[in-house]
């Protein structure tokens, strides 16, 4: 089951570029989390502070609190360990290219020491078919490379890697970003029925998405938020003008 | 008029190109004719399985020699291979704008550029000297550090080549960073690395100076690391000076059977790793 995320005071940096300014914010459980605005506003940054990859790049740096479940993620609990309960995908899709599709799937199991043949074929069964790849690879899940397929199935594979760890939360970097229409539309879907077991957070600069899948969405701005509330109410009746004008699509 | 203008470049390029092509090829093909023109005819099964015979008698082989490279390339390559990987590595992943990885960068550079006899002289004073006799196993340390900085800098060179985007998807999966390293991204890097390794062996299969003061060389069978070895180099050094026509022909002989082994051993390690790649596999 998803959890809930809080998050206080979260600052972060690249060196000395001060990218994300005091963000507070309530991530709802079991909801799909919108966050959107223009390129550079540091939505991206903030998603990859809930589950530490922010300080995996040289120089960056994170004070403040994020508690997701009752877990403060940057006291609590190592990088590695918070990173097994918040899965992360991510905007070009990245799967292993030296490995069969149902290794990368396994990769995260396996790679922790997870090696029992039964319980791995089930899960990469449940992961591919709630991930809707099944169908599509179960005849070449040992013979083909994952990097065989086609943009929107890798990206289908790499959700499938991420649910195959059993997380609580879902990050989502722009994920269909570099999709077609149909796959993106696949990958939204899939949004909608994941959301029923996971807690989603989905980064994206296509406000349509946004509306689309997410029942809250956060509007960023030069590394603050701006305004967070309803999906509806950011998109009908915002309460910041400049949440307005880059709705309307009068900046951005 | 300006198509006819585009077509002429295009076939310039394209003839420069090809010439380009044969120039480079040209002289491997040469160097392979004129061995087996001249070594071809001393091959014979007695080349393979017997000693070198006494000066005077006529006929003897290179079997003892042939062995001896086999297992001084073999000592070499189980120092030069780990500790070059472990090298890239370390300069690729961990040590990176470090001054340490500066530092062994640098000094890899260095050792690449150190011509092969003084490789030998410091392999003598370090490790014959103290013990007194020469040794197979001062010969295979001296291959081995030959093989370290190619291996090592083409380690370097791959593992870069590996997209940080693998990278990050093995730590978002909450693989520990060591982990990520040695499955996933040396494991991605891994077809350039043994071309790295490959080329590396196949460069110290033919070094004679590192050998001179080292495995030294033996006129009869020798299996033990701490004797003197023979080595198909070192064999055809000698043969190539003597005032004998009929060790002149050995040394042809050997020569061909050289280049020869040092092509099968990399084919075999290439069609080896081939295996098992997978249908898209990039």
């Amino acid at each position: 089951m998803g959890v809930g995320i809080e998050v206080t005071n979260l600052n972060a940096w690249y060196g000395a570029n001060h990218a994300i300014q005091d963000i507070n914010l309530n991530i709802p459980a079991n909801h799909a989390t919108a966050l959107i605005g223009p390129s550079g506003c540091g939505k991206s940054t903030f998603v990859r502070c809930l589950n530490r990859m922010h300080e995996t790049i040289p120089g960056a740096r994170v004070t403040g609190s994020v508690i997701i479940g009752d877990l403060d993620i940057y006291k609590d609990i190592k990088p590695v360990e918070i990173r097994r309960r918040v899965g992360m995908v991510f905007q070009r899709p990245n799967p292993f290219p030296t490995m069969s599709i149902y290794d990368n799937v396994a990769a995260g199991l396996k790679l922790n020491g997870y090696s029992n043949r039964h319980v791995l074929d089930e899960i990469v069964e449940r992961s591919l078919k709630n991930s809707a790849l099944w169908d599509e690879v179960k005849d070449n899940l040992k013979k083909e490379s994952g990097a065989s397929l086609s943009g929107g199935q890798q990206q289908r594979l790499c959700i499938a890697r991420a649910l195959a760890v059993d997380p609580e939360v879902l990050l989502m970097d722009e994920p269909a970003s570099a999709l077609d229409p149909v796959s993106t539309s696949k990958i939204e879907d899939l949004i909608f029925q994941l959301k029923a077991q996971y807690t989603i957070v989905i980064v994206t600069h296509n406000m349509q998405q946004a509306a689309r899948v997410a029942e809250k969405t956060g509007f960023f701005l030069n590394g603050r938020m701006v305004e967070f509330d309803s999906t509806d109410k950011i998109f009908t009746n915002p309460s910041d003008k400049r949440t307005e004008d880059y709705i309307t699509g009068r900046f951005g | 008029m300006r198509a006819r203008i585009r077509a002429l470049t295009d076939g310039a390029a394209t003839g420069l190109a090809v010439l380009a092509t044969v120039l480079v090829v040209a002289p491997l093909v040469a160097i392979f004719a004129y061995l087996i023109y001249k070594g071809a005819s001393s091959l014979s099964w007695a080349f393979f399985v017997e000693t070198p015979k006494p000066v005077g008698e006529v006929g003897g082989g290179m079997a003892n020699a042939i062995l001896g490279s086999a297992i001084l390339l073999g000592v070499g390559s189980l120092i030069g291979v780990p500790v070059g990987i472990a090298g890239g590595i370390f300069l690729a992943e961990f040590g990176r704008g470090t001054k340490l990885a500066n530092a062994v960068r640098f000094t890899a550079d260095v050792l690449n550029g150190v011509p092969s006899i003084v490789m030998g002289i410091a392999v003598y004073s370090l490790i014959v000297v103290p013990q007194g006799h020469f040794s197979a196993f001062s010969g295979g340390v001296a291959l081995g550090i030959m093989m370290v900085p190619t291996v090592c800098r083409t380690t370097e060179e791959m593992l870069l080549m590996v997209p940080n985007s693998v990278r990050e998807a093995a730590l978002a999966l909450g693989v520990p960073n060591w982990r990520s390293v040695l499955a996933i991204t040396l494991k991605t890097a891994s077809p350039g690395i043994i071309t790295g390794c490959m080329l590396a062996f196949a460069r110290v299969a033919g070094e004679t100076a590192p050998l001179i003061f080292t495995a030294f060389g033996n006129v009869g069978w020798n299996t033990r690391l701490n004797e003197p070895m023979a080595a198909l180099p070192l064999q055809i050094y000698v043969y190539a000076l003597s005032p004998y026509d009929d060790w002149h022909r050995l040394a042809w002989a050997g020569s061909l059977v050289l280049i020869v082994l040092i092509v099968l051993a990399v084919s075999l390690v290439r069609y080896v790793t081939s295996r098992g790649v997978l249908k898209g596999a990039s």
